[in-house]
């Protein structure tokens, strides 16, 4: 690689007024637009971002480590925790690399909750995102509210389901946990039917706001090549313009069954990422809307998944998902014994915050709340 | 035209703002104490202990097996297995807790001690209003605490607790079946033994 390749992919150098005295912010750990404990070290000439450090780790839990002294199952309950606005799709994620460990099969009832659960908490993420993403432009409120609304039905639909609204810990190696309650499929046919309504609404409230799109187009680009070497993934590289989605590159699950696009974005900005969410979140309905009528009756459980004494054999396995923030992995190894030798997650809102002071450069520092905001990141998952 | 974009999105609030007034459907917050949610029948938050019959201490399900407090994954449980046996609700000798207390400060709610526990003994509560301003001994629940009756139990989770009753009944009657089959195999045994006692016998009678 030539010199002015790698170049390419450093930030780019500031000039800077020799005469005028950088002025350093802190920015967080305590700060109502990190969205949790982050700092970020900020250097500024004027209101011009000249550099950008990121520092992070207030929130770590010590989760690897933790998983690999204790059972498979019990590392199920802390996946929860890890995003824990999607924590049905954290289970997904660790299950799979589970059952391509141990070589466990899903029934087919299990794969179609596993997708309408999954389906079901990519809307409420997305939706609340550009909440928390108007909230950091100054909409105090309103969008932020909207979209807890309806949040708030879907977390209600998986308390009927699991127990608990957020920290789900429904899906099993081989399955799920229990089966669908009574009339749980009619309550998210309703919902499903209604969800169109809520995103129309959403988009008349912000789609055309000419005060969004002053603050968010052009603002916070990112070049595909960069995203690319930097593994971002999720809605922050499709906004580049990069076809990449893993429930269509990976055919994990029956993702093969339902037809639904992936939405790419042209500019890489903000505006960009707003909207593939939003367009997602009907791509998510679409996919509901095939799924709910198709769903089998049968077992939800591999009769070999066992929940005490499971040893898989030794081996290694590497399991991911597209979770509503990019691509989550786990990686796990095997001793034979009953608690896995190594355990690693690879977690999408660390490696798309990577790239914030590349993003952040030359630009305001106000924009920097709103480019740090649509990363769309969970501190829970950043630090671990 | 600049500002149509906004007056769109006022005139989205303004609806939803009008509309509340109109539609019950719009008002989605209830003001809690006075006003309350039915609660989700699969609710979890705490475990507790089920008990059968009337004594909370004599009919707990739990036989000490301590699978629970191994597989917890923030280890809140501890249990101190009893040296003697006694007899449980079907009065079968068992071993007992002779402590069982749950750290609910440290427990995460995540039911995997139900999941693991071979008796049916521990279940998940729905009570949720639990603050104390005793941060340390307020929030270790000892069995005395956390014994609950299984009416209890087949009140805050009727379609799980009837399925565990008719599993349990099953079990039951499978091992009443089984010592009554066995009583009889013994009384069989018993005649047959008799029967051919008295059949070596009869012949030295006989002589």
């Amino acid at each position: 690689m030539s010199t002015s390749a790698i170049r390419s992919y450093l930030p780019p150098v500031i000039e800077v007024d020799a005469e005028n005295e950088l002025l350093e912010v802190a920015m967080g750990p305590h700060h109502p637009s990190t969205h949790g404990v982050f700092r970020m070290d900020v250097a500024l000439d004027g209101e011009r971002v000249v550099r950008l450090k990121p520092v992070f780790g207030y929130l770590h839990r010590n989760h690897e480590k933790i998983a690999e002294k204790t059972t498979y199952l019990a590392s199920m309950p802390y996946t929860d925790r890890l995003d824990y606005f999607c924590s049905m799709t954290n289970n997904w994620a660790y299950a799979l690399a589970v059952e391509k460990l141990a070589g466990l099969e899903v029934p087919e009832r299990a794969e179609y909750i596993r997708v309408i659960t999954a389906e079901l908490t990519r809307i409420q993420n997305h939706a609340s995102a550009i909440g928390f993403l108007m909230q950091e432009m100054g909409a105090s409120g309103t969008p932020l509210m909207y979209a807890f609304r309806e949040r708030e039905k879907i977390l209600d639909l998986f308390e009927e389901l699991s127990g608990s609204r957020m920290m789900c810990n429904y899906m099993r190696f081989g399955g799920c946990r229990v089966d669908l309650p009574e009339g749980w499929l009619d309550r998210v046919s309703r919902l499903v039917a209604e969800l169109p309504r809520f995103v129309d609404e959403m988009e008349a409230l912000l789609t055309g706001n000419e005060i969004l799109m002053a603050r968010a187009q052009g603002v916070g680009v990112l070049k595909p090549d960069l995203a690319v070497n930097a593994g971002v993934t999720g809605v922050m590289l499709r906004a580049t313009g990069v076809n990449y989605d893993v429930r269509k590159v990976d055919h994990y699950g029956i993702y093969d069954r339902f037809a639904f696009r992936v939405p790419l974005g042209d500019h890489g900005d903000i505006y960009d990422r707003y909207m593939l969410r939003v367009l997602e979140m009907r791509e998510s309905i679409r996919i509901l809307e095939q799924a709910l009528p198709q769903i089998p009756a049968g077992p939800i459980l591999d009769p070999k998944s066992k929940p005490r004494g499971f040893r898989p054999k030794p081996g290694e396995a590497y399991g991911r998902i597209e979770a509503p923030k990019g691509e989550l992995g786990f990686y796990l190894i095997s001793d034979g014994s009953g608690n896995p030798y190594r355990y690693r997650v690879r977690p999408p809102s660390l490696i798309n915050l990577t790239i914030l002071e590349d993003m952040c450069l030359g630009q305001n520092v106000a924009d920097v709340v709103l480019i740090f905001g649509s990363v769309d990141i969970v501190l829970g998952e950043v630090d671990r | 035209m600049l500002g149509e974009g906004i007056l769109k999105g006022l005139a989205e609030t303004a609806k939803n703002f009008a509309g509340s007034f109109v539609s019950e459907e719009r008002l989605t917050t209830v003001e809690y104490p006075e006003q309350r949610l039915p609660q989700i029948e699969n609710t979890r938050d705490f475990p507790f202990l089920v008990y059968d019959g009337e004594d909370p201490m004599a009919g707990l399900r739990c036989v000490s097996c301590q699978i629970c407090e191994k597989e917890c994954p923030p280890k809140c449980i501890y249990i101190v297995k009893s040296t003697d046996k006694k007899p449980d609700y079907v009065g079968k000798a068992q071993f007992y807790p002779t402590r069982f207390d749950i750290d609910i400060s440290v427990c995460m709610s995540c039911q995997i001690c139900v999941e693991v526990c071979p008796f049916d003994a521990i279940k998940m509560d729905t009570e949720f209003e639990l603050s104390t301003s005793d941060r340390f001994g307020g929030l270790i629940l000892d069995k005395h605490k956390l014994a609950k009756p299984n009416s209890y139990y087949q009140k805050i989770h009727p379609t799980e607790a009837a399925e565990v009753d008719g599993r349990l009944e099953e079990e039951k009657q499978k091992l009443e079946a089984k010592a009554k089959a066995a009583a009889e195999a013994a009384a069989a045994k018993a005649a047959a033994d008799a029967a051919a006692k008295n059949a070596a016998v009869a012949p030295e009678g006989q002589a």
